[in-house]
Order: C-alpha cells, then structure tokens, then sequence
C-alpha cells in the first residue's frame, strides 16, 4: 500500500468524522441561539425536544424496538415464515450443541464471576496495606484497557503447544515441561480448555474488580478498622468481620456486573477457538445461527436465554435504584 | 447497583494507612509480574524474526538477545504475509472513524438528555428515566439482527413501506450509528448521576436571573460537567475501539470499513501460527487504548467507578 494509496482511502473517512461533528454542533449551535429567546412556559417543551427526544429515540430504535422483535422473533421458524410457538424453545434445550453451549455459559457465568471478585478484593486488602501501590495497581489494571480479542491472541501465545521433546514456545507448555507435567493442546484439551478460555477473562477484569474494590475499602472509616485491632482483631479476622461487611454492596456490584459481562460474552471465545473443540457459548452460538446457519428463529431464541439470565440482575438494579432514590 | 458515588466528592478519602504489611507488598508484586507478563511476551515476539519465533520461546530472548524491525515494516507499511496487501493502518483508520463520531455524539446526546430528566420537570420523567435504566441491562445480542434489517430494508408494514431502506449497509455510519444507540442508556445514566448533583441554587440562581434551560445548559452545566464528560468519553472511547460484536455484525464483510479488531480478529483464525505477523499486528491494535489509558488513568478510574453498573 503506497502513502498517496493509503491518503486516498483515508482523506474521505477522516472527512466524514468532521462533517457528522460539524453538523452535530452546527444543528446544536444554532438550536442554542434560537432556544435562548424563548421564554416562559414554551421553554419546557421545546426544551424536551431538543434535549431528551433525541436520546430517547436512539435507545429505542437501537434497543427497545429491536429486542422487542426480537422477542416475538423467538417465537417464529428459521426464515420467519411461520409461527412455531415454543418450537424453538423446547429444540434449543434438546440440542446436544446447544446444550453444552449452555453449561459452557453457565461455567463462565460462575467461575468467572467468582475469580475476579475474589482476586478483585485480595488484591484491593493488600493494596490497602502497601506503601507505594501505584506501580502495582496500573499494572494489574492495564489488561483492561486492552481489547478481549487483543487478549486472546496476548494468551493464545501463551498457550502455544509443541511436541513434548521440541524447544516449547508458549510459556505455559515450557513451565508444565519443567515441572514434569504431561504436555497439552492446552486450547484443545475439553473440557479444561474452558478454564484457560476463562482465564483470558480473568486476567482482563481483574484489575476492573480491584480498583473499584480499592476504592470502596479506603473508603471505611479508619476508626472502625482502628477499634476492631483495638479488640484484638488482625489479619484474616479483621478482614472477614470488618472489610468484607463494609463493603458488602460493591461486592455485589462488581460480581452482578461481571455476571452480566460473562453471559454476554463474544469475543474471547471468538478469537481463541470460534466455539469448536467444546467450548461454544450461548453468544457466539447466537451469532453463528443467525449470521451462519441464517436461522433466524433459533439465534432469536437464545438472544432470549441470554436476556432471561440478565433479567433477575435488570430487575435487582432497578429495585435497589428505586430504593435508592426514595432517600 | 447500590450506591454511587458522589462525583463532587473525592473519590479516595486519603488517610495514613497505619497497617503496611511487607508479605502484602510481596503477593501484589508477584501478582502484577504475573500479570503482566503475557503482554510483555506479546511485545518480546513482535521484535523477533520468523525464524526464532517458530524454534525458541521468546524468554530465551534474555539470553540470547536478536531483535528486528521487519515485522513492523511489514504491518505498518509494506502488508505482506498474513496482513494482506495493505497492513493495518487502513484498519486503524476505520477504527478511528467509528470510535470518534459514536464517542462524540453518545455523549453530547447523553449529556443534553441527562440534564432534560435531571432539571427539566415533566409529567412521565420518573418513567422515562427507569425506562432507560432498564434498557442499559438489556444485552445488545437482543438487536443485532433487528437493527441490521432495518438499516438493509427499512420498515415495512403490512405490506406498505413506511420508512425506506437507510442505503448506509456497507458504510462506517453503519458501524458508528449502532454504537451510539447501545451506548445511550448507560451515558445517559452516569451522566444524570453527575448533573443531578449539580447545586440546586446554582440552577435557581441563573433561572431567576432570566436564563432558560438553554442558556442554563449552556454556561453552568456544560462547563461543570466537563470533567464527567472526559471520564464517561474515554470510557466509551475504550469501550467503542475495543468492541469486535458490532463491527462483526455491522461491518460486514467489508476490509473497506473493518475496524482493527475485525481484522485482527479474523488473522488470528486464518494465520493463527504466523506470529510474526500476528504479534505485532496485535501490539500495533491496543497501542492507542494503552496510551488512553495510562495518560489518562485518572479520569478513566473515575468513569469506572461512577459506571460500575455497566450491564
């Protein structure tokens, strides 16, 4: 690709962003000027308009209407043609396939939740208890800034597999060598290959965990910890009596947002074995059927299962934000 | 979901910590080498030749130091191998032509509708408001499909069509536009946790002076909010450049609006073993979110902290 090439191809994107940013502040510009006349009781409304009509609408026809078709999708054949009532439904929990999708998807839902909180709240205890933690704590964050599939391919090479007697050039396989473990197609190896799919997913959200976690326990005031040590309590005790009730709410938040995060998960399991060799889940699963099989009704179905594991978190959220909001 | 944090307030209430312990020192600093060494594996191999890279594991790089730039010719300028004709700049391209436009308008949208449920009052605000919170639980797998058709063939009802293809199928708005819409509830819910907070005699103030909710909106809630806007943007600027679900969907087929994740992600499947090419092709995708993020770590904490409810 030449540079004039590559300008050529480029100059109309880059052209693009700058005409939707400036028809954006252009149309806000001017709605601006003109809003700033109004007075009285019309302010409201146009107001409204301009301000809340806008975002509103792109939520719904980006999420409400969608999934509300999506819905009633579930309910029809392949090509949506006909109506087939719970047809999908009941073929979705026979299939072998997609059975193992979903135990697949309910070992992430649990394991992985359950590892990056408690990673998340080890990890945020000790900070807690060091002088310079600054180093630590971006290094432990940074996988998060780094894309799930540029995370699987970081542990694809870490898992690379070579004939037990050949040089090993993924670092997992050259430490099992060492310590005399049997080598492993470690991404083949059903099902423990779940687990290293997982792991690619613990090791991105960890520092998520932590740093929220972090935030939460220097936020306890000091003489409670002080008191408890004044008890007696230290260590193991003082965190199981002190830390954890203290922090009990972002606890939740952080293993409710991180079930939510497996359920939906895509890309991992796309970059690292495209659901084969056992290790397919409900969303890869989903793209397959619609975007591969073209089988509309099926891949409408198990966006459902997806929403109806989301669903008892959805409704806990809003609960505890009502909740919330009445004080 | 529980609480939220109070944006005005400090997010770290700064004491002297009188229980520093060494063995807590050692395990963190244990964990964070762990942790950081598949990425920097990532980085030894990307200098490597094709030739080690197939025999040697890249630790023995320590002791037996031969390092190159081909690879990064070949994925910057040249293409060649796995990369195709083209390398990844053009990708990066794309990627910044979506990642820019969906951050920019996400957050202005979000910000003027935050404002509207915060301090505009109207009859079903409360409504509106669970509404959306709602919707930020709802899993975007749910309208894929939907969306995609109504770009490709508009709306059609009972026969009649009402609204009319979109024509943007095979288009970076294409790409951008869905972006924007998944991203409305959960900017529009952060945000409304910081304006609302907003002092109340602030609003009042200006209000009796004359000022409407425009001119309100204008000089005392953009500029206050200022800092929330950069949290929540490089969040989604994150957030936007690190997605492969919606490219996936919404690209395409097309290399000619393919974001670098896309196309990352697809050389992996086809040229999983080629890690000359892979590697740095890899390294060259999550340079511009690392740099985000370590420059701006701060702000970007803050954003999390305050978006710990994203669904």
């Amino acid at each position: 690709m030449t540079w004039s090439g590559l300008l050529e191809t480029s100059l109309p994107k880059f052209g693009q962003i700058g005409a939707v940013i400036a028809i954006f502040f252009g149309f806000y510009a001017l709605a601006f000027a003109a809003g700033a006349r109004i007075q009285g009781k019309r302010q409201n409304g146009w107001a409204l308009a301009l301000f809340l009509v806008p975002g509103i609408a792109l939520a719904m026809i980006g999420l409400g209407i969608p999934a509300f078709q999506t819905f009633i999708e579930s309910f029809k054949s392949a090509d949506s043609s006909q109506w087939v009532g719970f047809g999908n439904y009941i073929k979705a929990v026979k299939d072998p396939d997609l059975r193992l999708a979903f135990y697949n998807t309910m070992s992430w839902v649990i394991i992985g939740p359950i590892a990056v909180t408690a990673l998340g709240l080890a990890l945020a205890t000790m900070l807690n208890k060091m002088k310079r933690e600054a180093l630590a704590k971006s290094l432990i964050f940074m996988p998060m800034a780094i894309s799930f599939v540029g995370g699987s391919l970081i542990w694809k090479l870490m898992y690379q597999y070579q004939e037990p007697d050949a040089n090993q050039t993924g670092l997992v396989g050259q430490i099992m060598k060492s310590l005399g473990i049997p080598l492993q197609h470690l991404l083949l190896w059903a099902p423990w290959n779940n687990l290293f799919l997982i792991a690619v997913y613990v090791w991105s959200s960890t520092g998520f965990a932590m740093v929220i976690l972090s935030a939460a326990i220097k936020n306890i005031p000091q003489d409670i910890e002080e008191a408890a040590s004044l008890d007696g309590a230290s260590g193991i005790r003082l965190f199981r009596t002190v830390t954890v009730p203290m922090v009990k709410t972002t606890i939740i938040v952080v293993l409710t947002t991180s079930m939510v995060g497996t359920l939906k998960l895509f890309d991992v399991v796309r970059t690292m074995t495209g659901g084969n060799f056992k290790t397919d889940v409900l969303s890869n699963r989903m793209f397959d059927e619609h975007f591969v099989y073209f089988n509309n009704g099926r891949g409408s179905t198990l966006a459902m299962f997806i929403f109806l594991g989301v669903l008892p978190i959805i409704i806990y959220n809003i609960r505890s934000l009502r909740a919330e909001r009445q004080h | 979901m529980a609480k939220t944090l109070n944006p005005n307030k400090p997010l770290v209430a700064h004491h002297n910590r009188p229980f520093t312990s060494p063995i807590a020192s050692m395990i963190v600093s244990v964990i964070a080498l762990v942790w950081t060494i598949p990425t920097m594996g990532l980085v030894i191999t990307s200098f490597r030749d094709k030739e080690s890279i197939l025999s040697t594991g890249w630790w023995t790089s320590f002791t037996n130091p031969s390092f190159t730039l081909a690879n990064y010719r070949e994925v910057l300028f040249t293409g060649g191998g796995a990369l195709g004709s083209q390398g990844m700049i053009p990708f990066a391209v794309n990627s910044l032509a979506i990642t820019i436009p969906a951050v920019v308008l996400s957050v202005g949208f979000g910000l003027m509708a935050a404002y509207a449920l915060a301090w505009i009052p109207f009859r079903f605000s409360d409504h509106v408001f669970y509404g959306l919170f709602a919707l930020q639980g709802v899993p975007l797998q749910l309208s894929l499909l939907p969306l995609l058709t109504f770009f490709a063939s508009g709306v059609q009802l009972f026969g009649h069509q009402i609204i009319p293809p979109l024509g943007i199928v095979g288009t970076l708005t294409a790409v951008w536009f869905p972006h924007v819409m998944f991203g409305m509830p959960l900017v529009v819910y952060l945000l409304h946790n910081f304006v609302s907070a907003l002092p109340r005699e602030l609003m009042e103030a200006a209000r009796v002076d004359g000022a409407n909710h425009f001119e309100v909106f204008r000089r005392i809630v953009l500029p206050l909010s200022l800092p929330a806007i950069a949290s929540i943007a490089i969040f989604q600027f994150l957030w936007i450049w690190n997605d492969l679900l919606v490219g996936l969907v919404f690209a395409g087929g097309t290399d000619d609006v393919a974001p670098l994740t896309l196309h990352l992600s697809n050389l992996g499947g086809t040229f999983g073993s080629k890690w000359e090419n892979l590697a740095p092709a890899a390294l060259f995708s999550i340079i511009i979110p690392l740099i985000v993020f370590f420059s701006l770590q701060r702000y970007f904490v803050r954003g999390l902290l305050a978006g710990s409810v994203k669904a």
